[in-house]
């Protein structure tokens, strides 16, 4: 067992090397692609600090306030960019597998199928936008650790806490999108998918309680309990920076939930992902 | 008109109907993806009403610069009206595609002028687009009718049109010459980038213009971006004043023009230093 892991691992790793030099080849690019990726996640910094010219929190009394919320939006960014990195060129090449039909070279070889697909390529250039995350959630947790009143603790087990649920986020992101890839067997074409893609995803990147009032409610339940990526970023961010500090008692329960979350979406994508294989034609070769 | 002048146009005329029809069609070959791609578009408005309700709520005013709650929802719908004008995916790099592998030779050779076309080819496909669009645009309206104060006056309301209409071509001219850089570089993709990314800011389709502090939103008031998005959309909501309106269209027509012309300076120029090379 252990062997396997260690198997598992190197072809990961050559993974990741291999694509590291084909994207240092290309040494421009990959620049203006980090350029690219950072200076939309700059314009969204933007769009906040606009709002906050104009009012002090995100919704009242829910501690979202300007440094709270630089960590909610670094710890997005972090997200966000380690999702693209380790999967989206993958499950893009996913559906062109499929629909070329040269999935069946895939399925021949001696490892894993989900693994091979989902880690075949790596795309360092989103990794810039992780970087400018650390610094904005830096700058933030700076400032909250040093304001008057209630600097904010932080711990070395915060810290872990804040990774670890990072990782959860990831791996409920990824559960999601092999999910929807996967659905490309049945239906041949997915563009409209993608953009679902990105649609849900939308709905992950605020404060959680900004949908708990009126039908916002039903919004909440339904990101949260069947598709749980309100907790992807809400729950990390939450962990950290602590908006309603010295309030403990709210995050916690549904960070407990966030394991169950994880494990469940991972378990339910993997069947998905199995049944799709199934059902698998192969196309004209 | 001599009886060949006449023909001639004719002929034009059926050209354009080709295009318009095969636009058409090719656009209905995947109508329910489409629908259903089209009201998806509407979903990041979901959203943006509950950041939008948390902000007010905060702010503990009614009124942010101006907007209430409901008109900043409601702009948010008609930036979306405005881009379904003004949005030209496909136009610059298109373009600066031609230029790269020499297709645009046939421009060259044929007696058809290569913005013409294109603008013909656009015009079509949006009627297309429109056409099928029109539906999942009426029901996301008609369900959020609440956050409107109901149909502005007349002149408004032909203001409103004229500043669609006027978006649509301010979008194109203005994305056509970005593409007519690619006869100086090769690739305009990253360029085409950062258009994109200023456009975003700061034509108003991310936020009401008004929010920008101080200098900024003056800035904003001398860029041409701001028709593309902002502009129609504050039109309807009444945010630009009666007696101003017209000399804002106005100021809009000359943007146009100066596009325009701009575009013919860099077709000609381009062309010139054109080199045609391989088949």
């Amino acid at each position: 067992m252990a062997n396997l892991w260690r198997v598992y691992l190197r072809v990961f790793l050559t993974f990741a090397a291999n694509s590291l030099v084909r994207d240092m080849s290309f040494r421009a690019n990959f620049l203006i692609q980090c350029i690219s990726s950072t200076s939309w996640a700059v314009m969204n910094l933007g769009f906040y600090l606009i709002i906050f010219v104009h009012v002090d929190e995100i919704g009242p009394q829910t501690g979202w306030g300007k440094y709270e919320f630089f960590v909610f939006l670094g710890t997005t960014w972090i997200v966000n960019s380690l999702v693209q990195t380790l999967f989206m060129p993958n499950m893009h090449e996913f559906s062109e597998l499929i629909r070329t039909g040269n999935l069946d070279f895939a399925l021949l070889k001696p490892i894993d199928t989900q693994f091979l697909i989902s880690f075949q390529r790596i795309e360092w250039s989103s990794l810039a936008n992780a970087l400018l995350g650390v610094v904005v959630v830096a700058v933030g947790m700076h400032q909250l650790m040093t304001r008057p009143e209630h600097p904010l603790p932080l711990s070395a087990v915060t810290i872990a806490l804040y990774l670890f649920y990072i990782l959860c986020g990831v791996t409920i992101l990824y559960s999601l999108m092999i999910s929807l890839a996967s659905t490309s067997i049945w239906l041949g074409r997915n563009q409209t998918l993608y953009d679902f893609w990105f649609y849900i995803t939308n709905f992950s990147r605020y404060p959680m309680e900004m949908y708990r009032h009126g039908w916002g409610v039903v919004l909440w339940g339904f990101f949260t309990f069947v598709v749980p990526v309100l907790l992807v970023i809400n729950i990390p961010a939450r962990v950290l920076a602590r908006p309603l500090y010295p309030d403990p008692s709210v995050a916690w329960p549904l960070a407990a939930f966030t394991l169950v979350a994880t494990v469940g979406s991972l378990i339910v994508s993997r069947a998905i992902f199995c049944r799709a294989i199934g059902s698998y034609r192969s196309a004209s070769s | 008109m001599n009886v060949s002048a006449v023909f001639s146009w004719l002929q034009r005329l059926r050209t354009w109907w080709v295009i318009l029809k095969i636009s058409l069609e090719e656009r209905l070959v995947y109508r329910g993806d489409f629908m259903l791609g089209t009201l998806m578009r509407f979903l990041p408005i979901i959203t943006q009403i509950f950041l939008w309700n948390a902000v007010f709520q905060a702010a503990g005013k009614s009124t942010i610069v101006g907007y209430q709650f409901r008109d900043v929802v409601a702009y948010y719908l008609l930036t979306m009206v405005s881009r379904a004008f003004s949005s030209m995916p496909g136009l610059a790099s298109g373009i600066a595609l031609q230029i790269r592998s020499g297709e645009v030779k046939k421009f060259l050779v044929q007696p058809v002028d290569m913005l013409t076309f294109l603008l013909a080819g656009r015009v079509a496909h949006k009627l297309a687009y429109y056409s099928v669009a029109v539906l999942p645009f009426a029901l996301v309206f008609f369900v959020c009718r609440g956050y409107f104060n109901g149909v502005p006056p007349v002149d408004v309301l032909v203001a409103y049109v004229l500043a669609l209409v006027m978006g649509f071509l301010l979008g194109f001219f203005l994305e056509s010459c970005i593409g007519l850089i690619g006869f100086w570089f090769l690739e305009v993709s990253s360029l085409l980038f950062v258009y994109m990314l200023l456009s975003f800011f700061l034509s108003g389709h991310m936020f009401p213009l008004d929010l920008l502090p101080h200098p900024w939103n003056r800035v904003v008031d001398f860029l041409p971006l701001k028709y593309v998005a902002y502009f129609p959309a504050a039109v309807f909501l009444g945010k630009v004043p009666r007696e101003l309106l017209w000399r804002e269209l106005a100021i809009e027509a000359a943007w146009i023009v100066v596009f325009i012309v701009l575009g013919r300076l860099m077709w000609r120029a381009g062309v010139n230093r054109y080199s045609g090379y391989g088949g």
